[in-house]
């Protein structure tokens, strides 16, 4: 282990970036289905503006967001809505949720969307925000937060410092690199909208060491614009560097405070595939319905970078890959090292779906029977967030949530670096997710405890004033009327 | 201006107790205030004390035991009994059942003629209205307590589970 890792946490791990790479980004096939789940992005379902039996065109809107924090959803293909019921989806694991289903009948015909319209360089901030939510736009790094909300929440004064994050750490993710290999100048120009949008004095875009194709064509995209603003920071390879908070800390040498948020340091970070994205938005009137989707691992014959409409089954994307090899055993979204399992490919790819890993055993770390605790402390010098894996672990067992709270289990962003390198083979990322939502829900029960003391000790004292008021009242009204007042 | 004046000379009264309260007995205190912050602070009177904070008081004199908080459930029986040093036992069947989830009263306002007699019996200020206007209950301030549905003369109130959190 190199100082250097000692010092930023993390690990270097094995690329497998080059089998997804060789080739360039192909179209993904068309199907006759689309299903698109309600509730694909951060916050809350989107609501539909079609019914069954609807005629949409390609582009058209077919969901408006919730109030709230949500986002706009769009048909990917021109058909007919078939149907408007729950349907299983890969960020719920394959759980049902509330989905539009289009029939697809090919004919691509256009939805002409007045709102695609403007002139974006003289919207004001909080119009262009606006603008960019009506592309239906999230982050497309895997959360799918709405980007709106974000840009909003993070307008201030002198404007925030931009970042665009193209650091993509996880080992077989290589989306990201393919698109700044091949679509710089998307990249650039979204990266040009949102200075625009925040009324920011600079970017910078942070990729890794080792993408020097993507490097040579991001700086030849800047050079063609000439726009002096945006800078390229190269950042070592080290896994998870492409974490919000790690990267922030890796580029500015500033740490997000671990109750706040980037913009309190008046910083964004934006994935480039949302810079891309907004690009397309603004510059070609196409709001967010296809996104560039990894699918690789040792499973698939012909691993590659696919150009995929959003609700396109993951069982089409494996047939264009040229289908599953004889080696394959787990299905995965998203990386090998913080993507979930999933139980079939019957699903819909999503506006968070970066990548496909169909793994076989040569990919997967096979993990042994479960050991006790040694307190090697191997854990806590690879954790990105400075944690400390094996307290939080011990007290797990029996759940103090004092404790766990006191040591930062809500900053664990679940990288599994301490799962990598446990040498009892114990899932510690498992138990600390499966952990988070129960110590979030007691945290939360503290709160409105302490508020509900309040309000009850602050009512006591008001009926205790007002029955003092009451007796001095009828006190006042029994003495001799001739009494002077004062 | 004598009515201030006797508030006032009333309310110093009180304070001075308070005061000479808080200087006799300052170990008392702070163990109420532990006990009070394992409580549930649902303020529903169901361990027959007139809330959280009566009832807390009450152990810490001796005068309760730990297992009459069913909100609380196991849970806080246990974290009382490890803070007063005795045996955990069981909720009190005799102080009624432990609840599966929280819940929030509602007032179907179709049905709600203005009385505001549950105004008055809601113990954390959790519902708004005036006379003859209709009420509602303030879903995030309601502790769930039922303590509004007995007063009601149309039997408006009906609880229903918390809405879930939106972070």
């Amino acid at each position: 282990m190199t100082t250097e890792e000692l010092v930023t946490g993390g690990l270097r791990l094995e690329a497998h970036k080059q089998r997804s790479t060789k080739a360039p980004i192909r179209a993904a096939s068309l199907t006759e289905r689309y299903v698109i789940p309600l509730d694909q992005h951060s916050g809350l379902p989107a609501v539909p503006l079609v019914k069954p039996s609807d005629r949409v065109r390609i582009w058209q809107p077919i969901a408006q967001p919730a109030p709230g924090i949500s986002a706009w959803l769009h048909s990917p293909v021109s058909g007919e809505v078939l149907a408007i019921e729950p349907r299983p989806a890969p960020h719920r694991l394959g759980a049902p949720t509330l989905s539009v289903v289009i029939a697809n009948d090919g004919r691509d015909e256009r939805f002409e969307n007045a709102a695609a319209i403007v002139s974006f360089e003289r919207l004001s901030p909080n119009e262009a925000c606006e603008h960019i939510a009506r592309g239906g736009i999230v982050g497309l790094g895997g959360a799918a937060f709405p980007t709106a909300s974000k840009l909003a929440s993070s307008l201030c004064e002198n404007g925030p410092k931009l970042l665009l994050n193209g650091a993509e750490c996880e080992p077989y993710i290589s989306c990201d690199e393919v698109l700044m290999r091949e679509r710089a100048e998307d990249i650039v120009f979204g990266a040009r909208a949102l200075l625009h949008a925040l009324c920011s004095p600079s970017c910078t875009i942070a990729i890794e060491d080792d993408v020097p194709d993507a490097h040579t064509a991001l700086r030849l995209a800047i050079d063609k614009v000439g726009d002096a603003r945006i800078r390229i920071k190269v950042v070592p390879a080290i896994y998870p560097a492409g974490g919000e908070r790690q990267l922030i800390a890796t580029v500015f040498d500033t740490e997000v405070p671990h109750d706040g948020l980037p913009a309190d340091i008046g910083v964004v970070c934006q994935n480039v595939g949302t810079a891309a994205a907004i690009a397309r938005w603004i510059r070609d009137g196409q709001p967010l319905v296809s996104r560039i989707v990894t699918v690789t691992g040792d499973g698939v014959r012909d691993a590659g970078n696919l150009e995929t409409r959003i609700g396109t089954p993951f069982s089409s994307l494996i047939a264009d890959c040229g289908g599953y090899t004889e080696r394959m055993s787990r299905l995965i979204m998203g990386g090998s090292m913080m993507g979930t399992s999933l139980p079939h490919d019957d699903l819909p790819v999503v506006k968070a779906t970066n990548c496909i890993v169909a793994a076989s055993s040569l990919d997967l770390q096979l993990r042994g029977a479960e050991m006790p605790c040694i307190r090697c402390g191997n854990c806590s010098q690879v954790c990105p967030a400075f944690l400390l894996p094996q307290q939080l672990h011990w007290y797990l067992q029996p759940f103090d949530s004092d404790q766990l709270d006191r040591h930062g289990l809500l900053d664990c962003i679940e990288c599994g670096c301490c799962d990598y390198v446990c040498p009892s083979q114990i899932p510690l990322v498992e138990r600390f997710r499966e952990a988070k939502p129960l110590l979030t829900r007691e945290l939360d029960a503290h709160l409105s405890a302490d508020a509900a003391r309040t309000r009850f000790l602050a009512r006591n004292e008001r009926l205790a004033r007002l029955e003092a008021e009451h007796r001095a009242k009828l006190a006042a009204k029994r003495r001799p009327k001739n009494e002077p007042s004062s | 201006m004598i009515t201030a004046l006797v508030t006032i000379i009333i309310l110093a009264a009180l304070a001075g107790v308070a005061t000479v309260a808080t200087a006799g007995a300052p170990k008392e205190i702070s163990l109420v205030h532990r006990i009070d912050a394992l409580l549930p602070q649902t303020q529903c009177r169901r361990c027959t004390f007139a809330g959280c904070r009566p009832y807390a008081e009450a152990i810490a004199q001796g005068a309760a035991d730990i297992n009459q908080c069913p909100p609380g459930g196991e849970r806080t029986a246990k974290a009382l009994a490890g803070l007063m040093g005795v045996t955990p036992k069981p909720v009190g069947k005799e102080y009624g059942v432990v609840p599966d989830y929280p819940a929030v009263a509602f007032i179907e306002e179709d049905a709600c003629i203005g009385c505001t007699k549950c105004i008055q019996a809601c113990p954390v200020d959790a519902i708004v209205g005036a006379s003859r206007h209709m009420h509602t209950v303030i879903a995030a301030d309601c502790t769930g307590c039922e303590l509004c549905i007995p007063p009601c003369p149309v039997d408006c109130i009906v609880m229903r589970p918390a809405p879930a959190v939106v972070r």
